[in-house]
Protein backbone atom coordinates (compact mmCIF):
# COMPACT_ATOMS: atom_id res chain seq x y z
CA UNK A 1 0.00 0.00 0.00
CA UNK A 2 1.48 3.39 -0.67
CA UNK A 3 -0.67 6.13 1.13
CA UNK A 4 -2.80 8.63 -0.08
CA UNK A 5 -3.61 9.84 -3.77
CA UNK A 6 -5.45 12.96 -4.55
CA UNK A 7 -6.49 13.16 -8.47
CA UNK A 8 -6.43 16.32 -9.45
CA UNK A 9 -8.37 18.34 -12.37
CA UNK A 10 -7.96 21.50 -14.49
CA UNK A 11 -9.74 24.35 -15.68
CA UNK A 12 -8.60 26.65 -18.12
CA UNK A 13 -5.15 25.31 -18.13
CA UNK A 14 -5.31 25.76 -14.31
CA UNK A 15 -5.74 23.84 -10.90
CA UNK A 16 -9.33 23.96 -10.35
CA UNK A 17 -10.49 25.02 -7.28
CA UNK A 18 -12.29 22.02 -6.05
CA UNK A 19 -8.93 20.07 -6.51
CA UNK A 20 -7.05 22.24 -4.18
CA UNK A 21 -9.21 21.74 -1.54
CA UNK A 22 -9.16 18.23 -2.57
CA UNK A 23 -5.61 17.88 -1.79
CA UNK A 24 -6.60 19.77 1.01
CA UNK A 25 -8.47 17.17 2.24
CA UNK A 26 -6.03 14.73 1.47
CA UNK A 27 -3.06 16.47 3.39
CA UNK A 28 -5.77 16.39 6.56
CA UNK A 29 -6.20 12.46 6.11
CA UNK A 30 -2.78 11.99 5.57
CA UNK A 31 -2.37 13.56 9.35
CA UNK A 32 -4.98 12.06 10.62
CA UNK A 33 -3.66 8.53 9.22
CA UNK A 34 -0.25 8.92 9.54
CA UNK A 35 0.24 8.24 5.53
CA UNK A 36 1.80 10.43 2.73
CA UNK A 37 -0.32 12.64 0.75
CA UNK A 38 0.80 12.37 -3.01
CA UNK A 39 -1.25 13.70 -6.37
CA UNK A 40 -1.72 12.88 -9.93
CA UNK A 41 -2.83 14.75 -13.14
CA UNK A 42 -4.33 13.27 -15.95
CA UNK A 43 -4.35 14.10 -19.33
CA UNK A 44 -2.39 15.04 -22.85
CA UNK A 45 -0.53 17.37 -21.55
CA UNK A 46 0.23 17.98 -17.78
CA UNK A 47 3.09 19.43 -17.44
CA UNK A 48 2.33 22.88 -15.91
CA UNK A 49 -0.25 21.09 -13.84
CA UNK A 50 2.11 18.84 -12.19
CA UNK A 51 4.43 21.33 -11.77
CA UNK A 52 1.37 24.07 -9.74
CA UNK A 53 1.27 20.30 -7.74
CA UNK A 54 4.41 20.01 -7.22
CA UNK A 55 4.70 22.97 -4.72
CA UNK A 56 2.53 21.24 -2.58
CA UNK A 57 2.95 19.15 0.80
CA UNK A 58 3.04 16.49 -1.14
CA UNK A 59 5.48 13.06 -1.23
CA UNK A 60 5.01 12.76 -5.14
CA UNK A 61 3.23 14.33 -7.92
CA UNK A 62 2.62 12.08 -10.96
CA UNK A 63 1.66 12.57 -14.65
CA UNK A 64 -0.52 9.70 -16.12
CA UNK A 65 0.42 10.72 -19.87
CA UNK A 66 -1.28 8.88 -22.89
CA UNK A 67 -2.37 10.88 -26.26
CA UNK A 68 -6.22 9.37 -25.94
CA UNK A 69 -6.36 11.07 -22.64
CA UNK A 70 -6.43 14.66 -23.74
CA UNK A 71 -9.97 14.69 -23.80
CA UNK A 72 -12.03 12.94 -21.06
CA UNK A 73 -13.78 9.82 -21.89
CA UNK A 74 -15.13 7.53 -18.97
CA UNK A 75 -13.32 4.80 -20.52
CA UNK A 76 -9.96 6.26 -20.98
CA UNK A 77 -9.79 7.74 -17.66
CA UNK A 78 -11.04 4.80 -15.98
CA UNK A 79 -8.40 2.65 -18.00
CA UNK A 80 -5.71 4.59 -17.17
CA UNK A 81 -6.35 4.97 -13.40
CA UNK A 82 -7.29 1.58 -13.00
CA UNK A 83 -3.57 1.06 -14.52
CA UNK A 84 -2.13 3.41 -12.07
CA UNK A 85 -3.84 1.86 -9.06
CA UNK A 86 -3.22 -1.82 -9.74
CA UNK A 87 0.49 -0.69 -10.33
CA UNK A 88 0.91 1.82 -7.32
CA UNK A 89 -1.79 0.30 -4.45
CA UNK A 90 -2.87 3.29 -2.81
CA UNK A 91 -4.63 2.67 0.71
CA UNK A 92 -7.23 6.29 -0.41
CA UNK A 93 -7.81 7.73 -3.30
CA UNK A 94 -9.62 11.27 -2.95
CA UNK A 95 -11.22 12.96 -5.84
CA UNK A 96 -13.06 16.64 -6.04
CA UNK A 97 -17.11 15.69 -6.30
CA UNK A 98 -17.60 17.23 -10.02
CA UNK A 99 -19.18 16.54 -12.56
CA UNK A 100 -16.60 14.39 -14.29
CA UNK A 101 -15.50 12.35 -11.61
CA UNK A 102 -19.51 11.36 -10.62
CA UNK A 103 -19.03 10.04 -14.65
CA UNK A 104 -16.44 7.65 -14.01
CA UNK A 105 -15.67 7.38 -10.50
CA UNK A 106 -18.40 4.94 -9.08
CA UNK A 107 -16.94 2.49 -12.50
CA UNK A 108 -13.53 2.97 -11.84
CA UNK A 109 -14.26 1.72 -7.80
CA UNK A 110 -16.67 -0.67 -9.26
CA UNK A 111 -13.75 -2.49 -11.14
CA UNK A 112 -11.59 -2.99 -8.29
CA UNK A 113 -14.83 -4.48 -6.76
CA UNK A 114 -14.78 -1.36 -4.67
CA UNK A 115 -17.15 1.65 -3.68
CA UNK A 116 -16.94 5.24 -3.99
CA UNK A 117 -18.00 6.99 -0.55
CA UNK A 118 -18.95 9.97 -2.68
CA UNK A 119 -19.86 13.19 -1.98
CA UNK A 120 -17.90 13.97 1.42
CA UNK A 121 -18.77 16.99 3.32
CA UNK A 122 -15.96 15.86 6.39
CA UNK A 123 -13.92 12.65 8.39
CA UNK A 124 -12.48 11.71 11.17
CA UNK A 125 -11.63 8.94 13.36
CA UNK A 126 -11.39 5.52 11.93
CA UNK A 127 -11.87 7.09 9.64
CA UNK A 128 -15.43 7.72 9.29
CA UNK A 129 -16.72 9.94 6.03
CA UNK A 130 -19.73 11.98 6.90
CA UNK A 131 -22.17 12.66 3.80
CA UNK A 132 -25.33 14.11 3.48
CA UNK A 133 -28.59 11.82 3.06
CA UNK A 134 -32.24 13.10 2.15
CA UNK A 135 -31.91 16.18 0.62
CA UNK A 136 -29.51 17.74 3.30
CA UNK A 137 -31.97 17.06 5.70
CA UNK A 138 -29.48 13.81 7.51
CA UNK A 139 -25.82 13.27 7.58
CA UNK A 140 -24.83 9.53 7.41
CA UNK A 141 -20.99 8.20 8.75
CA UNK A 142 -19.48 5.53 6.12
CA UNK A 143 -16.47 3.22 7.07
CA UNK A 144 -14.86 1.32 4.13
CA UNK A 145 -14.66 -2.08 5.03
CA UNK A 146 -12.64 -4.58 3.21
CA UNK A 147 -9.72 -5.15 1.28
CA UNK A 148 -8.05 -2.60 -1.23
CA UNK A 149 -7.97 1.20 -1.73
CA UNK A 150 -10.76 3.45 -0.32
CA UNK A 151 -12.17 5.81 -3.08
CA UNK A 152 -13.74 9.07 -1.55
CA UNK A 153 -14.83 12.23 -3.37
CA UNK A 154 -15.03 15.60 -1.37
CA UNK A 155 -17.90 18.09 -2.05
CA UNK A 156 -17.26 21.65 -3.36
CA UNK A 157 -16.58 24.48 -0.25
CA UNK A 158 -16.21 21.40 2.65
CA UNK A 159 -12.31 21.66 2.42
CA UNK A 160 -10.72 25.17 2.08
CA UNK A 161 -7.99 25.40 -1.09
CA UNK A 162 -6.38 27.96 1.47
CA UNK A 163 -5.56 25.71 3.93
CA UNK A 164 -3.62 23.27 1.25
CA UNK A 165 0.41 23.26 2.68
CA UNK A 166 3.15 24.29 0.86
CA UNK A 167 6.23 22.29 0.08
CA UNK A 168 8.19 20.26 -2.56
CA UNK A 169 6.89 17.06 -4.56
CA UNK A 170 8.94 14.70 -6.72
CA UNK A 171 6.99 14.74 -10.60
CA UNK A 172 7.01 11.07 -12.32
CA UNK A 173 5.32 10.35 -15.07
CA UNK A 174 3.13 6.98 -15.75
CA UNK A 175 2.40 6.04 -19.43
CA UNK A 176 -1.04 3.73 -19.05
CA UNK A 177 -1.46 1.27 -22.44
CA UNK A 178 -4.85 2.80 -23.83
CA UNK A 179 -6.24 1.33 -27.27
CA UNK A 180 -8.29 3.76 -29.32
CA UNK A 181 -11.15 0.95 -29.51
CA UNK A 182 -10.96 0.78 -26.21
CA UNK A 183 -12.92 4.10 -25.59
CA UNK A 184 -16.82 3.83 -26.58
CA UNK A 185 -17.61 7.59 -26.53
CA UNK A 186 -17.17 10.06 -28.41
CA UNK A 187 -17.52 13.59 -26.72
CA UNK A 188 -17.61 17.45 -28.75
CA UNK A 189 -16.20 20.20 -27.41
CA UNK A 190 -17.90 21.90 -24.16
CA UNK A 191 -20.52 24.40 -25.29
CA UNK A 192 -22.94 26.86 -23.22
CA UNK A 193 -26.92 26.91 -23.88
CA UNK A 194 -28.51 30.14 -24.13
CA UNK A 195 -26.65 33.27 -23.97
CA UNK A 196 -26.04 34.20 -20.63
CA UNK A 197 -28.06 37.51 -20.54
CA UNK A 198 -28.40 37.50 -16.28
CA UNK A 199 -25.53 37.86 -14.45
CA UNK A 200 -26.72 36.67 -10.91
CA UNK A 201 -22.49 36.12 -10.17
CA UNK A 202 -22.24 40.24 -9.66
CA UNK A 203 -25.65 40.81 -8.30
CA UNK A 204 -25.41 42.64 -4.46
CA UNK A 205 -29.07 41.80 -3.99
CA UNK A 206 -30.79 38.38 -4.75
CA UNK A 207 -34.35 36.97 -4.15
CA UNK A 208 -34.32 33.18 -5.07
CA UNK A 209 -37.45 31.42 -4.89
CA UNK A 210 -37.76 27.74 -4.55
CA UNK A 211 -40.59 24.96 -5.07
CA UNK A 212 -42.79 26.30 -2.21
CA UNK A 213 -43.87 28.98 -4.64
CA UNK A 214 -46.24 26.17 -5.63
CA UNK A 215 -47.85 27.08 -8.52
CA UNK A 216 -45.92 29.73 -11.87
CA UNK A 217 -49.15 31.83 -11.22
CA UNK A 218 -47.33 32.84 -7.95
CA UNK A 219 -44.09 34.13 -9.12
CA UNK A 220 -45.12 37.20 -9.44
CA UNK A 221 -44.92 37.85 -5.50
CA UNK A 222 -41.54 36.73 -5.49
CA UNK A 223 -41.28 39.04 -8.28
CA UNK A 224 -42.67 41.88 -6.23
CA UNK A 225 -40.44 41.66 -3.59
CA UNK A 226 -37.30 41.66 -5.81
CA UNK A 227 -38.85 44.76 -7.65
CA UNK A 228 -39.19 46.50 -3.85
CA UNK A 229 -35.86 45.36 -2.93
CA UNK A 230 -34.30 46.57 -6.53
CA UNK A 231 -32.59 42.73 -6.11
CA UNK A 232 -32.49 40.39 -8.78
CA UNK A 233 -34.58 37.23 -9.25
CA UNK A 234 -32.94 33.20 -9.14
CA UNK A 235 -34.58 30.45 -8.36
CA UNK A 236 -33.77 26.75 -7.55
CA UNK A 237 -33.28 24.06 -9.85
CA UNK A 238 -36.51 22.28 -9.92
CA UNK A 239 -38.30 25.81 -10.88
CA UNK A 240 -36.44 26.12 -13.68
CA UNK A 241 -36.79 22.74 -14.45
CA UNK A 242 -40.76 23.04 -14.91
CA UNK A 243 -40.08 26.30 -17.45
CA UNK A 244 -41.39 28.88 -14.75
CA UNK A 245 -38.64 31.05 -14.93
CA UNK A 246 -35.93 30.63 -17.76
CA UNK A 247 -32.49 28.54 -16.91
CA UNK A 248 -30.47 31.32 -16.98
CA UNK A 249 -31.89 32.58 -13.81
CA UNK A 250 -30.90 29.17 -12.13
CA UNK A 251 -28.33 29.28 -9.04
CA UNK A 252 -26.54 26.47 -8.19
CA UNK A 253 -24.35 23.83 -8.98
CA UNK A 254 -25.45 23.43 -12.99
CA UNK A 255 -26.39 27.01 -12.78
CA UNK A 256 -25.04 30.27 -11.85
CA UNK A 257 -23.00 30.75 -8.53
CA UNK A 258 -23.36 33.97 -6.80
CA UNK A 259 -21.86 35.97 -4.51
CA UNK A 260 -24.54 39.23 -2.94
CA UNK A 261 -24.66 40.55 -0.19
CA UNK A 262 -28.04 39.42 0.73
CA UNK A 263 -29.74 36.73 -0.74
CA UNK A 264 -33.16 35.85 0.38
CA UNK A 265 -34.35 32.91 -0.16
CA UNK A 266 -38.19 32.09 -0.54
CA UNK A 267 -39.25 28.55 -0.84
CA UNK A 268 -36.18 27.28 -1.17
CA UNK A 269 -35.79 23.82 0.92
CA UNK A 270 -31.74 24.33 0.29
CA UNK A 271 -30.69 20.88 -1.77
CA UNK A 272 -26.80 20.62 -1.60
CA UNK A 273 -26.91 21.51 -5.03
CA UNK A 274 -28.67 24.96 -4.25
CA UNK A 275 -25.83 26.05 -1.16
CA UNK A 276 -23.29 24.94 -3.06
CA UNK A 277 -24.04 28.03 -5.33
CA UNK A 278 -25.01 30.30 -2.20
CA UNK A 279 -21.63 29.99 -0.02
CA UNK A 280 -20.12 33.27 -1.16
CA UNK A 281 -23.27 35.36 -0.20
CA UNK A 282 -22.68 37.74 2.97
CA UNK A 283 -26.39 37.29 4.69
CA UNK A 284 -28.39 34.90 4.14
CA UNK A 285 -32.33 34.79 5.05
CA UNK A 286 -34.68 31.95 4.39
CA UNK A 287 -38.52 31.95 4.54
CA UNK A 288 -39.89 28.56 4.25
CA UNK A 289 -42.77 27.08 6.35
CA UNK A 290 -40.88 23.90 7.24
CA UNK A 291 -38.44 24.90 10.19
CA UNK A 292 -35.91 21.77 9.65
CA UNK A 293 -35.77 22.72 5.90
CA UNK A 294 -31.65 22.74 4.91
CA UNK A 295 -31.82 26.25 4.16
CA UNK A 296 -32.23 27.49 7.92
CA UNK A 297 -28.84 25.37 8.48
CA UNK A 298 -27.11 28.35 6.54
CA UNK A 299 -29.34 30.99 7.14
CA UNK A 300 -28.62 34.24 9.56
CA UNK A 301 -32.08 35.20 9.78
CA UNK A 302 -35.16 33.30 8.98
CA UNK A 303 -39.27 33.46 9.04
CA UNK A 304 -40.82 30.22 9.60
CA UNK A 305 -44.54 30.54 7.81
CA UNK A 306 -46.50 30.75 4.58
CA UNK A 307 -44.62 32.40 2.11
CA UNK A 308 -47.84 33.65 0.07
CA UNK A 309 -48.52 35.58 3.26
CA UNK A 310 -45.02 36.53 4.62
CA UNK A 311 -43.49 37.62 1.40
CA UNK A 312 -46.36 40.36 0.42
CA UNK A 313 -45.89 41.45 4.39
CA UNK A 314 -42.07 41.99 3.23
CA UNK A 315 -42.43 43.66 0.45
CA UNK A 316 -44.87 46.28 2.42
CA UNK A 317 -42.72 46.23 5.19
CA UNK A 318 -39.48 47.39 2.79
CA UNK A 319 -41.45 50.03 0.39
CA UNK A 320 -42.60 51.59 3.89
CA UNK A 321 -38.79 51.58 4.93
CA UNK A 322 -37.65 53.48 1.84
CA UNK A 323 -40.36 55.72 1.87
CA UNK B 1 -35.82 -0.36 -29.11
CA UNK B 2 -36.46 -2.40 -25.99
CA UNK B 3 -35.72 0.21 -23.13
CA UNK B 4 -35.40 -1.16 -19.27
CA UNK B 5 -35.81 2.23 -16.72
CA UNK B 6 -34.33 1.60 -13.49
CA UNK B 7 -36.82 3.34 -11.14
CA UNK B 8 -36.49 3.75 -7.37
CA UNK B 9 -39.36 4.65 -4.55
CA UNK B 10 -38.06 6.88 -2.15
CA UNK B 11 -39.75 8.75 0.95
CA UNK B 12 -41.30 12.18 0.08
CA UNK B 13 -39.41 15.50 -0.21
CA UNK B 14 -41.28 17.06 2.42
CA UNK B 15 -41.57 13.66 4.66
CA UNK B 16 -40.71 14.05 8.23
CA UNK B 17 -37.30 12.89 9.03
CA UNK B 18 -36.70 11.00 12.69
CA UNK B 19 -34.09 8.76 13.27
CA UNK B 20 -35.23 4.99 13.84
CA UNK B 21 -33.93 2.75 16.46
CA UNK B 22 -31.18 1.10 14.77
CA UNK B 23 -29.55 4.93 14.03
CA UNK B 24 -28.64 3.93 10.63
CA UNK B 25 -32.33 5.58 9.27
CA UNK B 26 -34.90 7.00 9.54
CA UNK B 27 -38.29 5.93 10.78
CA UNK B 28 -40.48 4.59 7.72
CA UNK B 29 -43.93 4.41 9.57
CA UNK B 30 -46.07 7.16 8.76
CA UNK B 31 -43.78 8.31 5.41
CA UNK B 32 -45.70 8.41 2.50
CA UNK B 33 -43.35 7.35 -1.07
CA UNK B 34 -42.95 8.57 -4.29
CA UNK B 35 -41.06 7.71 -7.52
CA UNK B 36 -37.73 9.52 -7.28
CA UNK B 37 -37.56 12.36 -9.37
CA UNK B 38 -34.78 11.90 -11.83
CA UNK B 39 -36.41 8.31 -12.46
CA UNK B 40 -39.39 10.23 -13.98
CA UNK B 41 -37.51 11.89 -16.10
CA UNK B 42 -35.84 8.90 -17.18
CA UNK B 43 -39.17 7.14 -17.95
CA UNK B 44 -40.30 10.13 -19.43
CA UNK B 45 -37.43 9.67 -21.85
CA UNK B 46 -38.00 5.90 -22.47
CA UNK B 47 -41.60 6.76 -23.06
CA UNK B 48 -40.61 9.48 -25.90
CA UNK B 49 -37.83 7.43 -27.16
CA UNK B 50 -40.59 4.74 -27.66
CA UNK B 51 -43.63 6.59 -29.08
CA UNK B 52 -40.41 7.87 -31.74
CA UNK B 53 -38.83 4.43 -32.72
CA UNK B 54 -41.17 1.62 -31.57
CA UNK B 55 -40.12 -1.18 -28.94
CA UNK B 56 -40.66 -1.95 -25.45
CA UNK B 57 -40.34 -0.05 -22.54
CA UNK B 58 -39.89 -2.47 -18.96
CA UNK B 59 -39.60 -0.62 -15.67
CA UNK B 60 -37.18 -2.43 -13.15
CA UNK B 61 -37.38 -1.96 -9.40
CA UNK B 62 -35.57 -3.42 -6.22
CA UNK B 63 -37.36 -2.93 -2.91
CA UNK B 64 -39.74 -4.28 -0.75
CA UNK B 65 -43.69 -4.63 -1.23
CA UNK B 66 -44.70 -1.19 -0.80
CA UNK B 67 -43.21 -0.42 -4.42
CA UNK B 68 -45.83 -1.87 -5.97
CA UNK B 69 -48.01 1.34 -6.60
CA UNK B 70 -45.07 3.02 -7.93
CA UNK B 71 -44.30 -0.13 -10.26
CA UNK B 72 -48.27 0.75 -11.11
CA UNK B 73 -47.87 4.50 -11.25
CA UNK B 74 -45.20 3.68 -14.20
CA UNK B 75 -46.95 1.13 -15.93
CA UNK B 76 -50.43 3.84 -15.79
CA UNK B 77 -47.64 6.26 -17.40
CA UNK B 78 -47.08 3.77 -20.46
CA UNK B 79 -44.51 1.44 -19.59
CA UNK B 80 -45.06 -1.67 -20.92
CA UNK B 81 -44.32 -4.21 -18.00
CA UNK B 82 -42.72 -4.72 -15.30
CA UNK B 83 -40.03 -6.34 -12.75
CA UNK B 84 -39.79 -6.30 -9.19
CA UNK B 85 -37.00 -7.61 -7.13
CA UNK B 86 -38.20 -8.30 -4.01
CA UNK B 87 -35.78 -6.74 -1.66
CA UNK B 88 -36.36 -5.91 2.05
CA UNK B 89 -32.86 -5.11 2.99
CA UNK B 90 -32.07 -2.78 0.49
CA UNK B 91 -30.66 0.06 2.79
CA UNK B 92 -28.14 -2.52 3.99
CA UNK B 93 -26.45 -3.01 0.12
CA UNK B 94 -24.34 -0.74 -1.04
CA UNK B 95 -24.51 1.26 -4.06
CA UNK B 96 -22.19 -1.75 -5.78
CA UNK B 97 -24.68 -4.39 -4.32
CA UNK B 98 -28.05 -3.09 -5.69
CA UNK B 99 -26.26 -2.66 -8.83
CA UNK B 100 -25.27 -6.25 -8.68
CA UNK B 101 -28.95 -7.13 -8.40
CA UNK B 102 -29.92 -4.88 -11.06
CA UNK B 103 -27.40 -6.01 -13.08
CA UNK B 104 -28.49 -9.66 -13.00
CA UNK B 105 -32.17 -8.65 -13.61
CA UNK B 106 -31.12 -6.76 -16.95
CA UNK B 107 -28.79 -9.67 -18.15
CA UNK B 108 -31.35 -12.01 -19.04
CA UNK B 109 -33.75 -9.01 -21.30
CA UNK B 110 -30.46 -7.93 -23.45
CA UNK B 111 -32.02 -4.18 -23.59
CA UNK B 112 -30.73 -2.20 -26.39
CA UNK B 113 -30.91 0.85 -23.86
CA UNK B 114 -30.86 1.27 -20.17
CA UNK B 115 -32.07 4.39 -18.68
CA UNK B 116 -31.91 5.68 -15.04
CA UNK B 117 -32.56 8.73 -13.02
CA UNK B 118 -29.17 10.81 -12.11
CA UNK B 119 -29.41 10.24 -8.56
CA UNK B 120 -32.17 9.25 -5.86
CA UNK B 121 -33.61 11.82 -3.42
CA UNK B 122 -33.40 10.10 -0.19
CA UNK B 123 -29.64 8.61 -0.34
CA UNK B 124 -28.06 10.82 -3.14
CA UNK B 125 -25.27 8.43 -4.30
CA UNK B 126 -25.60 8.87 -8.23
CA UNK B 127 -23.38 5.64 -9.05
CA UNK B 128 -25.94 3.36 -9.59
CA UNK B 129 -26.52 3.90 -13.36
CA UNK B 130 -22.65 4.25 -14.18
CA UNK B 131 -21.84 1.11 -11.87
CA UNK B 132 -24.66 -1.24 -13.59
CA UNK B 133 -22.76 -0.10 -17.12
CA UNK B 134 -19.57 -1.31 -16.01
CA UNK B 135 -21.06 -4.72 -14.24
CA UNK B 136 -22.74 -5.38 -17.92
CA UNK B 137 -19.95 -4.08 -19.94
CA UNK B 138 -21.43 -1.03 -22.07
CA UNK B 139 -20.62 2.20 -22.79
CA UNK B 140 -22.45 4.67 -20.29
CA UNK B 141 -22.85 8.53 -20.07
CA UNK B 142 -24.13 10.42 -16.87
CA UNK B 143 -26.05 13.58 -16.79
CA UNK B 144 -27.97 13.61 -19.49
CA UNK B 145 -30.64 16.04 -20.66
CA UNK B 146 -31.40 14.90 -24.34
CA UNK B 147 -31.36 11.77 -26.07
CA UNK B 148 -31.67 11.30 -30.03
CA UNK B 149 -31.29 8.24 -31.40
CA UNK B 150 -28.81 8.00 -35.04
CA UNK B 151 -27.87 5.23 -37.49
CA UNK B 152 -25.00 3.83 -35.38
CA UNK B 153 -25.96 4.53 -31.86
CA UNK B 154 -27.27 7.31 -29.85
CA UNK B 155 -25.97 11.48 -29.34
CA UNK B 156 -26.58 12.36 -26.05
CA UNK B 157 -26.74 16.12 -24.32
CA UNK B 158 -24.64 16.12 -20.84
CA UNK B 159 -24.91 18.51 -18.39
CA UNK B 160 -21.49 20.15 -17.14
CA UNK B 161 -21.15 23.00 -14.20
CA UNK B 162 -21.84 26.71 -14.33
CA UNK B 163 -24.23 26.27 -17.68
CA UNK B 164 -21.85 24.33 -19.67
CA UNK B 165 -23.02 21.53 -21.90
CA UNK B 166 -21.15 18.74 -24.15
CA UNK B 167 -22.46 16.36 -26.73
CA UNK B 168 -21.58 12.82 -26.67
CA UNK B 169 -21.60 10.05 -29.18
CA UNK B 170 -22.13 6.30 -28.49
CA UNK B 171 -23.06 3.50 -29.72
CA UNK B 172 -25.76 0.63 -28.23
CA UNK B 173 -26.65 -0.89 -26.33
CA UNK B 174 -25.73 1.69 -23.70
CA UNK B 175 -26.75 2.70 -19.92
CA UNK B 176 -27.23 6.72 -19.28
CA UNK B 177 -28.67 8.57 -16.33
CA UNK B 178 -31.06 11.12 -16.79
CA UNK B 179 -30.67 14.29 -15.48
CA UNK B 180 -34.10 16.44 -14.21
CA UNK B 181 -35.47 18.75 -16.68
CA UNK B 182 -34.89 17.87 -20.02
CA UNK B 183 -38.52 16.72 -20.62
CA UNK B 184 -41.98 17.62 -19.83
CA UNK B 185 -43.30 14.76 -17.42
CA UNK B 186 -47.36 13.57 -18.58
CA UNK B 187 -49.87 12.20 -15.75
CA UNK B 188 -51.04 9.03 -15.83
CA UNK B 189 -54.22 9.23 -17.78
CA UNK B 190 -57.47 7.59 -16.38
CA UNK B 191 -57.17 5.38 -19.52
CA UNK B 192 -53.50 4.07 -18.66
CA UNK B 193 -54.26 3.66 -14.67
CA UNK B 194 -57.08 1.05 -15.82
CA UNK B 195 -54.51 -0.43 -18.76
CA UNK B 196 -51.71 -0.70 -15.54
CA UNK B 197 -53.73 -3.06 -13.70
CA UNK B 198 -53.66 -5.95 -16.55
CA UNK B 199 -49.77 -5.56 -17.57
CA UNK B 200 -47.19 -7.45 -16.40
CA UNK B 201 -45.06 -7.39 -13.41
CA UNK B 202 -42.67 -10.37 -12.82
CA UNK B 203 -41.60 -10.58 -8.96
CA UNK B 204 -37.65 -11.85 -8.64
CA UNK B 205 -36.08 -12.62 -5.03
CA UNK B 206 -33.11 -10.67 -4.26
CA UNK B 207 -31.92 -14.48 -3.04
CA UNK B 208 -33.05 -15.88 -6.51
CA UNK B 209 -30.36 -13.51 -8.50
CA UNK B 210 -27.58 -14.79 -5.86
CA UNK B 211 -25.42 -11.75 -5.60
CA UNK B 212 -22.86 -10.98 -2.71
CA UNK B 213 -24.61 -8.24 -0.63
CA UNK B 214 -22.10 -7.55 2.06
CA UNK B 215 -21.36 -3.78 1.55
CA UNK B 216 -17.97 -2.28 0.92
CA UNK B 217 -19.19 1.05 1.74
CA UNK B 218 -20.91 0.91 5.25
CA UNK B 219 -22.87 3.39 6.44
CA UNK B 220 -22.58 3.01 10.10
CA UNK B 221 -24.77 5.80 11.53
CA UNK B 222 -27.54 8.57 10.83
CA UNK B 223 -27.65 12.22 12.70
CA UNK B 224 -29.14 15.33 12.16
CA UNK B 225 -27.07 18.05 10.73
CA UNK B 226 -26.01 20.42 13.23
CA UNK B 227 -26.41 24.21 11.99
CA UNK B 228 -23.25 25.96 10.84
CA UNK B 229 -24.88 29.34 11.66
CA UNK B 230 -26.92 30.18 13.89
CA UNK B 231 -30.50 31.43 12.77
CA UNK B 232 -32.17 34.17 14.32
CA UNK B 233 -35.79 33.34 13.36
CA UNK B 234 -37.88 36.30 13.70
CA UNK B 235 -40.95 35.37 15.35
CA UNK B 236 -45.05 36.59 15.62
CA UNK B 237 -47.43 37.19 12.48
CA UNK B 238 -46.12 37.66 8.79
CA UNK B 239 -46.51 41.53 9.44
CA UNK B 240 -44.60 41.51 12.50
CA UNK B 241 -41.78 39.08 11.23
CA UNK B 242 -41.31 41.07 8.35
CA UNK B 243 -41.09 44.35 10.06
CA UNK B 244 -38.90 42.76 12.46
CA UNK B 245 -36.55 41.58 9.73
CA UNK B 246 -36.73 44.58 7.56
CA UNK B 247 -35.20 46.39 11.22
CA UNK B 248 -32.58 43.62 11.21
CA UNK B 249 -31.15 43.58 7.94
CA UNK B 250 -30.84 47.76 8.46
CA UNK B 251 -29.33 48.13 11.43
CA UNK B 252 -28.00 44.81 12.41
CA UNK B 253 -26.59 42.84 9.03
CA UNK B 254 -26.62 46.54 7.19
CA UNK B 255 -27.18 44.79 3.66
CA UNK B 256 -29.86 47.09 3.36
Amino acid sequence: MSGIWVVVEERDGRVSRISWEAVSAGQKLAALTGLAANAVVIGAQTEALATEVAAKALGKAVRIVHPLLAAYTADGFTLALQQFIESEKPDYVVFPHTYQVRDYAPKLAARLGQVLIGDVTGFGEGPVFVRQLMQGRLNGSYRHSGNGPCFVSVQAGAFRADEVQVGSAAISAFTPTIEQAQIRTKPSERFRGAAQTVDLGSAQLIVGVGRGIKDPANIPIAQELATALGAELGASRPICDNGWLPMERQIGSSGQTISPKLYLAVGISGAIQHLVGIKGSQCVVAINKDPDAPIFEVADYGIVGDLMEVVPALTEALKAAKQ
Amino acid sequence: MKIIVAIKQVPERDAQVRIDASGKWIEESGVQFALNESDAYALEEALQLKEKHGGEVVVLTAGPERVGPTIREALAKGADRAIHIDCADLGSRDALGVAKLLAAAVKPENPDLILTGLQSDDLGLGQTGVILAELLGLPHSSLILHVEKTDTGLTVKRELEEGWFRTIELPLPAVLTIQSGGNKLRYATLMGIKRAKTKEVRTVTAAELAVNSAPVAVLERVALPQKQKSTQILPGNPKEAAAALVEKLKFEARVL
